[in-house]
C-alpha cells in the first residue's frame, strides 16, 4: 500500500463518513427529543434519492401517493378529534391545509408540470418537498399516540414502521436501483489524487448542515425548545413547550436530513429501495459511539466508521461488515464501564 | 336482480365444475420480494402468460411469494402439497430456497422444477434429486465460456470481484477451477456486499495487482458498482460480467461505463440476433414477443425465461404422463417425473434440453452465448 492508495481510501472513507454523520445526527436528535430509536431513518435516504431518480426517468414517484394517503389518514383522525378540543376549528383548518391541500398542490405540480425537464436544482427542491413532510406525518400517525410509551415499545414500533416503509419502497420503485447525475462533473487533481466535484459537494453540504443544526439549536427559539424537551420532557411541558410540536419538528428535521443525504449520495452510488437500512445502521453505530446523546462524538464516530470501512475493504473485503459492526462491542463495553447506568424513569 | 342471480348461479356451477373435474395443479413458489425480487418479479409475470390448458386438461397455476426466504419457501412448498394437492412444484428463484425444497418434494414424491442456477440442486449424489429438475444453466457452463473468451483474447491475468454471498462464492469456486486448468492466473480475489455504497478499497486492490481483465460476479444492478468505480479510477483492462446482470436495469444504471463489457448469457437475451437456422430463435422470440406485448418493449429478462422454460418442459411432459394416470394421484406425479426425465430434444428459450437420469438439466453448449454491451444494448459475439 502506497501513499496514493491511502489517500484515495481516506477520501472515500470521509465521503461515506459524512453521509453516516448526517444520519447519526438525525438519529441522536430524534432519540434525544422523543426517545424513539428511529430505525426508518435510512428509508428517507432511499426515498429522497429514488424520488429524484423517478423525476429524471419521467415517472411519477410512488412517494406522492404515500404523501396523499397519509395526509388523508391524518385528516380523518383530526376531524374525529377536533370537536372535543378547545380551539379545534383553527387547528383543524391548519391540519387540513397541510395534510390535504399541500399534497394536492404537489400532486398537481408533479402530474401536470413534467418535472423531468426541469433543472436539477428544482427537481431536488421538489423531491425534498415530497419526502420531507412524510417525517412529521409518520410522527403524527404512529408515534404521537404512543408518546408516553417505553423506549422498548417505541423501538418495536420503529421496526414495524421500517418494514412497512421498505415494503412500500419496493412497491414504489421496484427491485432495481437507480443513480442520478452528479451535481458537478468537475474534478481536481491534488498531486496524484483526483477529487471529484461530487465529493466536495457531499462534504461541503454535510458540513453546512451540521453548522446549520448547531446554529438552530444554539440560537433559535425552536431549537432551544427542542433542547429543553430533550433534557427534561415534563419540565419543558411546564414551561409551555408542546412536546407534540417538538416531536413533529424533530421528525421534520430528521426526514430533511435523511432525504438530503440520499440526494447527495445518489450520484456516487446506486441506491435501492432497501439501501437506506444498511447506511442507517452504520449511522446508528456512529450514534452509539456518541452514546445516543452527543452530537460531536456521533459525527466523529461516523467518520471513524467511514474510514474503517474503506480501509478494511482494501485489506479484507470479505470481512468488511464484520469489522465495522464489531466496532460496537468495544464501544459498548467502554461506555458501560465509564458511565453509571440510570434506570429509565417509570411514568 | 335477474342478471345478478344468473351471475351467481353461473359462478356456482363453475365452482362446482372446477372442484369435480381433475385439473392439473402447478404449485409455484418464487421470490417476488426480498433481495431476489428483480429475478422473481419477471418470473411471476411469466406465469401469467402461460397456457391454461395442456393436452386438453385445465392447468391451475398457484403462485406464492417466498420473499427470498428459505423458511418461507419450504412452508410454501408444504402448503402447496398439502392444501392445494399440486401435481408438480415449480421454484424457487434462488439456490438456498431450492435446495431446502428438495426434501419436501422428495418426501411427497412430487416432481419439482427449480429456477435457480446452482449445479448442486440437481447433483445426483443426493438420491432425493430423482424428483428435482432445473431450467437455468449451471455456473460451470458460463464460467467455461468466459475463460474461453478470455484466452482467445490473450488475457493472462484476471482479477475476481464478487458478491460476498453464495453467488460470488459459487462463481469463484467454478471460475478458479477452470482458470487453473487452463493456466489463467487469478491475481486478486475481492468481495463486496450487494448493498455496499462504495467499493473503492476493493477497486484499488484490484488495480494494484494489474490484471489484464476483471471479472465481476454479481447479479442485477449491484454488479454495476465495481465496474463504475474501476472506470472512475482509470482501470483500462477488459471487463467481464456474469449472466446475473442480463437485464435492462443493469444497462440503465451502468450507462456508458459498461460499453464493451463481455458476459455469457442464455441465447434468449439476444433472441433477435440469433441466426435463422438456430431452432432456439423461434422459441425465444415467441417468449419475448408475448412478454413484451404485456409489459412493454425491452422488458424481457433471462430470469423470466427460466420460468417460461419450466412451462415448456411441463407442456412436453404432461401429455405423456396423462396417458398413464389421472391428475391428482400419486401415479400421475410419478408418471410426470418419468416423462420429465425422458424429455429429448426439447427446444426451450435458453437452449435445447436432453434429460437423462444423470442429467436433470439437459443443456449443452448451445445453451449459452457470449454477449457484448454495445450502444446501450446486448450484442451477440459471433
Amino acid at each position: 500500500m502506497d501513499i496514493q492508495i491511502a489517500l484515495l481510501l481516506a477520501q472515500d472513507g470521509i465521503v461515506n463518513g459524512a453521509i453516516y454523520a448526517l444520519l447519526a445526527l438525525a438519529l441522536v436528535l430524534v432519540f434525544a427529543v422523543t426517545r424513539v430509536i428511529f430505525i426508518p431513518q435510512g428509508e428517507f435516504l432511499a426515498f429522497g434519492a429514488l424520488t429524484l431518480a423517478s423525476f429524471q426517468a419521467a415517472k411519477v414517484p410512488g412517494t406522492l401517493w404515500l404523501l396523499i394517503g397519509m395526509g388523508i389518514a391524518i385528516s380523518i383522525i383530526e376531524l374525529a378529534s377536533s370537536s372535543r378540543l378547545r380551539g379545534g376549528r383553527r387547528r383543524l383548518t391548519f391540519a387540513l391545509g397541510w395534510n390535504l391541500a399541500y399534497p394536492a398542490v404537489l400532486a398537481a405540480i408533479v402530474l401536470l408540470a413534467k418535472p423531468g425537464d426541469w433543472p436539477l436544482v428544482l427537481q431536488v427542491v421538489l423531491a425534498l418537498a415530497l419526502v420531507v413532510p412524510l417525517g412529521p406525518m409518520i410522527y403524527r400517525l404512529v408515534y404521537q399516540p404512543l408518546a408516553s410509551a417505553s423506549v422498548l415499545v417505541l423501538l418495536i414500533v420503529s421496526v414495524a414502521v421500517h418494514l412497512a416503509l421498505v415494503g412500500l419502497g419496493l412497491l414504489f420503485f421496484g427491485a432495481e436501483g437507480s443513480r442520478t447525475p452528479a451535481f458537478s462533473e468537475a474534478s481536481f487533481s491534488l498531486g496524484d489524487v483526483t477529487i471529484t466535484g461530487q465529493t466536495l459537494w457531499v462534504i461541503g453540504a454535510s458540513l453546512l448542515l451540521i453548522v446549520g443544526l448547531y446554529l438552530f439549536f444554539e440560537r433559535s427559539l425552536w431549537g432551544k425548545a427542542l433542547r429543553a424537551t430533550a433534557i427534561n420532557r415534563v419540565g419543558a411541558q411546564l414551561m409551555g413547550i408542546s412536546t407534540t410540536q417538538a416531536g413533529k419538528l424533530c421528525f421534520l428535521l430528521a426526514a430533511a436530513i435523511g432525504a438530503m443525504s440520499g440526494i447527495l449520495v445518489a450520484p456516487i452510488t446506486t441506491i435501492y429501495y432497501d439501501t437506506g437500512f444498511l447506511v442507517g445502521l452504520k449511522g446508528f453505530v456512529a450514534a452509539i459511539v456518541g452514546g445516543m446523546v452527543s452530537y460531536p462524538l456521533a459525527a466523529a464516530g461516523a467518520i471513524l466508521v467511514g474510514l474503517l470501512e474503506s480501509f478494511s475493504s482494501f485489506w479484507a473485503s470479505a470481512f468488511k461488515e464484520v469489522i465495522v459492526f464489531t466496532l460496537i462491542i468495544p464501544v459498548l463495553l467502554w461506555r458501560s464501564m465509564t458511565t453509571r447506568h440510570v434506570e429509565e424513569e417509570e411514568e | 336482480m335477474n342478471k345478478k342471480l344468473k351471475l351467481l348461479v353461473g359462478s356456482m356451477i363453475m365452482a362446482l365444475a372446477g372442484a369435480s373435474q381433475a385439473d392439473i395443479n402447478v404449485g409455484v413458489t418464487l421470490s417476488a420480494t426480498g433481495p431476489a425480487a428483480s429475478l422473481g418479479i419477471p418470473e411471476k409475470n411469466t406465469f401469467a402468460l402461460m397456457p391454461t390448458s395442456i393436452g386438453g386438461q385445465k392447468i391451475n397455476y398457484i403462485v406464492l411469494d417466498d420473499a427470498s426466504d428459505t423458511t418461507t419457501a419450504v412452508k410454501n412448498a408444504r402448503k402447496l402439497l398439502s392444501e392445494d394437492k399440486v401435481d408438480v412444484l415449480v421454484g424457487s428463484t434462488i439456490t438456498p430456497n431450492s435446495l431446502a425444497m428438495i426434501d419436501v418434494a422428495a418426501e411427497a414424491e412430487t416432481p419439482m422444477i427449480s429456477m435457480a442456477a446452482s449445479a448442486r440442486i440437481v447433483d445426483t449424489a443426493n438420491p432425493k434429486v430423482r424428483w428435482v429438475f432445473k431450467t437455468p444453466q449451471n455456473d460451470i457452463q458460463m464460467s467455461t465460456a468466459i475463460v474461453e473468451h478470455m484466452l482467445n483474447n490473450k488475457v493472462q491475468t484476471v482479477a475476481f470481484i464478487g458478491f460476498s454471498d453464495a453467488y460470488g462464492e459459487g462463481w469463484y469456486q467454478e471460475f478458479s477451477k477452470i482458470a487453473e486448468a487452463r493456466k489463467l492466473k487469478i491475481v486478486a480475489n475481492e468481495r463486496y456486499n450487494r448493498a455496499d455504497t462504495s467499493v473503492t478499497g476493493q477497486a484499488l486492490k484490484v488495480m494494484s495487482a494489474k490484471p489484464d481483465a476483471v471479472l465481476v460476479a454479481g447479479s442485477g444492478t449491484p454488479a454495476a458498482l465495481p465496474q463504475k468505480t474501476l472506470k472512475e479510477k482509470g482501470y483500462k483492462g477488459a471487463y467481464y460480467q456474469t449472466h446475473g446482470v442480463a437485464n435492462m436495469d443493469f444497462l440503465r444504471v451502468c450507462g456508458k461505463d459498461c460499453e464493451g463489457t463481455f458476459l455469457p448469457a442464455g441465447p434468449v437475451l439476444v433472441a433477435g440476433q440469433l441466426p435463422d437456422g438456430n431452432p432456439i430463435k423461434k422459441v425465444a422470440m415467441d417468449y419475448t414477443t408475448k412478454y413484451e406485448a404485456t409489459h412493454g418493449k425491452g422488458t424481457t429478462s433471462t430470469f423470466g425465461a427460466h420460468a417460461w422454460d419450466a412451462g415448456i418442459l411441463l407442456q412436453n411432459a404432461i401429455p405423456t404422463a396423462l396417458k398413464k394416470a389421472q391428475p391428482g394421484t400419486k401415479e400421475f406425479r410419478a408418471a410426470l417425473r418419468d416423462a420429465l426425465e425422458g424429455l429429448k430434444n426439447v427446444t426451450v428459450s435458453h437452449g435445447i434440453v436432453n434429460m437423462s437420469a444423470q442429467d436433470h438439466l439437459g443443456f449443452d453448449q448451445r445453451a449459452r452465448v457470449m454477449v457484448e454491451v454495445k450502444a446501450g444494448g446486448w450484442k451477440l459475439v459471433q
